[in-house]
């Protein structure tokens, strides 16, 4: 008797997990297959060409999705350059370098930063970091750099470089506290090892840390990547919302997520909707490419390492 | 009898970590080509006074050191003394095999020469060529240098490691129950290859196996509790002790 409510048990155990598994699987198929059918109208009017039209014109009815993947990629391009280091950084503090008895304080702050609802960065951004940008790093880039278009136009304070730095604050606290988890994976034996060798504390930290976690902190970064990506909130607040390709960081621009948070509500039915579909699809695209990309990255870099 | 040079000289050596001592005021000399082992029971502070000898015992949190450990005559422990400067002149070899996992076989032995700036091709080259020739890991790898370092067997990678410390020519070598990890064969291999190279380098020897001990070492230091209870030329700890207690040890009465 014993032994059959033990195996009725299991099966329970079993198959409940089995539906939760599919349950994820069938959100996920439910996502893709509104975005696609929501897009129809878009793609059956113009097309492939969507992606590579960089006009966006609701009176004049002209819709691409260019401008808003050039705001994604470079605004998270930009939150990923200046956030690696600096999460990189202090990580290796908090596990290597720093003193013990700050080593929990910090990390603690640094969790704090992540829990911040991402309209409290972007107020904080709009009040603070825009007038600092416009004041202070626009002139100083502008100045150091004559005639580079990256950094010249008129200072708004508002536009793609305002929200990368932004998202680089959002995203720092979740690629150090991974980066954290993975220095502290490292077994000690590989650190002795530097040291035994005569390995002053930066090449044991190249040797026995940053070698053995590279593929840990590519992870961190691709999903830091991924949360700048789909941020939009915070982005909608200070990119300036332009549907507009310009050489200049410092000119306003527009994102994926921050064109239908923008729009969404005021679109009337027909091709301006379904185009919004279109993006939102087209953003779910863009990240699987770019975390399927890491992956294989991390594949190979791992490859050596195993 | 010609006495050999003076290698390593302790003096009256306490360490510990925090409240705790673990090593208990201990003095010994060692001399150039001798073969130690300190053999006694686990907890009994051997590892610790041998993590001390190459100031590694002191980054782990809460460690102390007291008393003089002198290389050559310089003070390892004197004022100003650099950790870094004495890591390079005493190598040691872990009780689990540790060859870096991000690096190739080749890189792993270099790895001690690139730290120090030595990048000149043709002399890293063979410097690898050669110190994987004296860990008797040459044949089995020269076709392979570029393959992972964790991609050999353990007893491989210890003997990787053994070259990777090699490569940076020390005279004296820290062994940490370098064969606890291993199979029987690659323990064989291991004891072998420990027996050649004590012709050119000191070796000190943590070990748990008396056997092992009795095969390869030519003195042997008996510690118990901390404390150093007998030193002595090899044959004579095992036959003759002088102490009762290294007599029960030995026979096999605790430990």
């Amino acid at each position: 008797m014993k032994r059959r409510e033990v195996r009725w048990s299991d099966l329970l155990f079993f198959n409940s997990l089995r539906a939760l598994a599919l349950l994820i699987i069938l959100v996920f198929i439910s996502i893709f297959v509104f975005l696609y059918i929501s897009s129809a109208e878009t793609f059956n009017t113009i097309g492939w060409k969507f992606f590579i039209l960089q006009d966006w014109s609701t009176n004049g009815g002209r819709f691409g999705a260019l401008a808003f993947i050039y705001g994604t990629v470079l605004s998270s391009l930009i939150a990923i350059l200046l956030a690696t280091p600096v999460s990189v950084g202090s990580a290796l503090f908090l596990t290597e370098i720093g003193p013990r008895v700050l080593r929990r304080p910090v990390q603690m702050l640094i969790e704090l930063l992540a829990a911040i609802p991402s309209v409290v960065y972007g107020l904080w951004a709009i009040f603070v970091l825009a007038p600092f940008v416009k004041d202070h790093i626009q002139p100083v880039l502008r100045g150091m750099t004559p005639g580079l278009e990256l950094f010249q136009g008129p200072p708004f304070g508002l536009g793609l470089f305002t929200s990368g730095l932004v998202l680089a604050i959002m995203i720092t606290p979740t690629i150090t506290a991974i980066c954290v988890e993975v220095f502290r994976s490292i077994p000690l034996i590989y650190r002795e090892g530097a040291k035994a060798l005569g390995a002053t504390t930066w090449e044991t930290i190249r040797l026995a840390v940053l070698g053995p976690g590279l593929a840990g902190i590519f992870s961190a970064v691709i999903l830091g990547l991924g949360r700048a990506m789909g941020e939009t909130m915070a982005v909608t607040m200070v990119i300036g919302n332009r549907a507009d390709i310009s050489a200049s960081l410092f000119s306003p621009a527009a994102t994926m997520s921050s064109v239908i948070a923008n729009e969404y509500g005021e679109a009337s039915a027909g091709l301006h909707l379904s185009s919004l579909s279109a993006i939102g699809l087209t953003l779910l695209l863009v990240s699987m490419v770019v975390n399927g990309f890491a992956r294989v990255v991390i594949w190979r870099v791992t490859r050596g390492a195993r | 009898m010609v006495q050999k040079e003076l290698v390593l000289s302790i003096k009256d050596l306490h360490a510990g970590f925090g409240s705790a001592e673990i090593v208990k005021g201990i003095s010994m000399d060692i001399h150039r080509q001798d073969l130690v082992a300190l053999i006694g029971p686990s907890g009994c502070g051997k590892s610790t006074f041998l993590r001390c000898l190459n100031r590694l015992h002191e980054e782990t949190e809460g460690a102390w050191v007291r008393g003089k450990a002198e290389l050559f005559q310089q003070d390892l422990y004197e004022r100003g003394a650099d950790p870094v400067e004495i890591r390079s002149k005493i190598g040691m070899v872990f009780q689990k095999p540790n060859p870096f996992p991000s690096m190739s076989i080749y890189d792993n032995v270099a790895a001690g020469l690139t730290i120090r700036g030595i990048k000149k091709r043709s002399y890293v080259a063979d410097v690898v060529e050669y110190c994987l020739k004296q860990a008797a890991l040459w044949e089995e790898v020269k076709d392979k240098l570029k393959a992972p370092g964790t991609s050999l067997s353990g007893g491989q990678q210890q003997r990787l490691c053994i070259a990777r410390t090699l490569a940076i020519n020390p005279p004296v070598i820290l062994m940490d129950e370098p064969t606890s990890a291993l199979d029987p064969i690659s323990t064989a291999k291991i004891e072998e290859l420990i027996t050649e190279l004590r012709k050119q380098v000191t070796i000190i020897i943590v070990t748990h196996n008396m056997q092992q001990a009795a095969r390869i070492s030519d003195k042997t230091a008996f510690f118990l509790l901390g404390e150093l209870i007998e030193y002595g030329a090899t044959s004579e700890v095992f036959t003759t002790p002088r102490e009762k207690k290294t007599e029960s040890y030995i026979t096999g009465r605790f430990g």
